[in-house]
């Protein structure tokens, strides 16, 4: 570009002021929309519609009414499909937070070589497909598999375990895929705290275990949070793990959704289903949000 | 002050001195035992992290026809198998085409949407913003079954189409975050000095802004992929007898037909994640240290 084209172009964008006296820095409103169009539609026709037809044939498949409803809260099946779904999640959630504080805690507190050594061994994992792993724990919980193989080695056992299909295998394996969800946001929270603090907590006399309760214990709480939240809701519609490690006693409401579209082909309940388990996802999340801005909250007052 | 006392005194002094010595060695004996409890634990959870994946690997070079640990020989056979079954090929093969498409497709549309997140002023933004995230947080089941019932009337279930509009609706939210964050760490008066200078909006664009949110386009990118590559929830309901991807392949073989086979397709899967990944990596880093 030669010299008095620039110059031409720069007093050309000079005279036109923006419209409306919006900065440049904010794009106007037709463009914004232009950009935003593409993942409206596919909003819209990959998501919006199916969900909402799936949802909505609940009330409308075989008949207008609440049939499908009813005959979830009617059979006692169904009802304990759903308690044990929670509970599931909640055991998992639980599981999660106790494995992965530690290894949070380890990878921000560490030296570096030995925290991305850490680091390493979180992410393994979750960058491996859950089919994936779910196959490795079938490998090791099989009749002829790992442990059996181990135990039965030792003479602790003659006759192999069952452990493959149940509600054991089922929070085993599950919790192994979810814990990096966890991990991940503690150790965030974890890193965020200034090392300030915790220099100003040994200088004052207190020891580890009072640094730990009193400083970086309330201060990862939100990680904590996001961490529970994330692992209890992914927990809550699982599909692979339960459906290839679970068996017909570990039943959970994903496997169940997925056997009224595929098997019994009643959509209309496999809808009922989904609504429901959408809205105990939501209601976890409402909650869940409750209860962080209430702690949010506290540790302003404090 | 009698020498008595004195001497008392002094004796009580060096006791506790003694006294604190003993117990600050026995506090330093207490903090290297909890210290190698904590060790111990550690290691013990890493192992449950990484070990169930390690298996797979001597696993899938075992000889042996059924599920053997550890192997007693070592062979190519499964590889081999993997390799020169046709329905296995095709099922990579469908896989590989979706994913790329996808990662193509989201990554053009979640970064025009996130331009537009970050920088515009449209009605209803917040609202929308929550709707691109959740694919994340609905049950994926839920998005399984909705998508197969809604689409198999249309002729869009089982076939490329199909999977590329399901996955890219999986995959683009994982665009829109990386790239937002990308978009509010660059300085937008580089892009006003750009205009300035003469560059029409679409050059802005291409010649700074775009250079400068590499990085999150590059992640973002990296993460479509994989959220359609090992996806496997939608890929179950969605497959159909001809366009069927390699994880509801591998979902139905590990159901009826458990070989070692299984084994040597997960080291396909995981090695295909870590080169991913990894490449994202360097790419990054190179980034930064060009950047110093």
């Amino acid at each position: 570009m030669t010299k008095p084209m620039k110059i031409r172009s720069l007093t050309g964008r000079a005279a036109a002021p923006m419209p409306n006296g919006l900065s440049a820095r904010q794009y106007p409103l037709g463009l914004s929309l232009l950009l935003i169009a593409p993942l409206f539609l596919l909003l819209g026709f990959g998501f919006i519609y199916p969900v909402g037809r799936l949802l909505g044939q609940s009330f409308f498949a075989p008949e207008l009414g609440l049939d499908n409803y009813r005959r979830l809260l009617e059979t006692s099946l169904y009802l304990r499909v759903l308690i044990r779904t929670i509970t599931v999640a909640f055991v998992v959630m639980s599981a999660s937070l106790a494995i992965g504080y530690p290894v949070a805690l380890a990878m921000a507190r560490l030296r570096r070589d030995l925290s991305s050594l850490v680091m390493a061994c979180v992410l393994l994992p979750l960058w491996t497909s859950a089919l994936v792993r779910s196959y490795a724990w079938i490998v090791i919980l099989q009749r002829r598999g790992l442990v059996n193989d181990v135990l039965s080695g030792l003479g602790l056992i003659s006759e192999p375990l069952k452990l493959l299909y149940t509600e054991g295998a089922v929070i085993l394996a599950m919790t192994h895929v979810l814990v990096p969800f966890m991990i991940l946001p503690i150790y965030g929270a974890l890193r965020a705290i200034p090392p300030d603090l915790v220099q100003a907590a040994r200088n004052l006399g207190a020891d580890r275990v009072n640094v730990f309760i009193r400083i970086l214990l309330p201060l990862s709480l939100p990680g904590v949070f996001a961490g529970c939240l994330m692992t209890f809701i992914l927990a809550l519609g699982f599909y692979v793990t339960p459906a290839l490690v679970g068996g017909p006693s570990s039943l959970l409401m994903a496997t169940l959704i997925g056997q009224q579209t595929t098997e019994t082909l009643d959509w209309g309940f496999a809808g009922a289903l989904s609504t429901v388990l959408l809205l105990v996802t939501l209601l976890i999340v409402i909650l869940f949000r409750k209860v962080l801005s209430h702690s949010r909250g506290i540790s302003n007052v404090a | 002050m009698s020498p008595d006392l004195d001497f008392a005194l002094a004796a009580r002094q060096a006791n506790n001195e003694e006294d604190n010595l003993s117990s600050r060695r026995r506090l330093s004996v207490r903090a290297c035992l909890s210290s190698a409890a904590a060790g111990f634990v550690l290691f013990a959870i890493l192992l449950f992290l990484v070990l169930p994946i390690l298996i797979i690997f001597p696993m899938s070079f075992g000889s042996a026809s059924y599920l053997e640990f550890p192997p007693r020989g070592l062979t190519l056979n499964w590889y081999q198998h993997y390799l020169s079954d046709p329905e296995w090929r095709a099922a990579t093969l469908f896989s590989v085409k979706i994913a790329i498409a996808t990662t193509f497709s989201a990554t053009v549309i979640g970064t025009l949407a996130a331009i537009a997140f970050a920088r515009g002023r449209f009605p209803g933004k917040s609202l929308f913003q929550a709707l691109t995230l959740s694919p994340m947080i609905i049950p994926h089941i839920v998005i399984a079954v909705a998508v197969f019932i809604a689409f198999s009337p249309l002729n869009l279930s089982g076939n490329f189409l199909g999977f590329l509009i399901a996955h890219t609706m999986l995959a683009v939210p994982y665009v829109v975050l990386t790239v937002v964050a990308a978009l509010q760490r660059f300085d937008t008066t580089l892009e006003l000095a750009a205009m300035n200078c003469g560059a029409g909006r679409i050059r802005a664009f291409f010649s700074v802004v775009l250079p400068n949110i590499r990085v999150g386009v590059a992640s973002g990118a990296v993460f479509a992929f994989l959220a359609s590559f090992d996806e496997a929830t939608v890929a179950f309901f969605l497959s159909g007898v001809e366009g069927k991807t390699i994880t509801r392949k591998m979902f139905e073989d590990i159901d009826f037909n458990l070989t070692p086979v299984i084994a040597a397709v997960s080291v396909v899967l995981t090695v295909t994640s870590l080169i991913v990944m990894g490449a994202l990596h360097l790419f990054n880093r190179d980034r930064t240290s060009a950047h110093r």
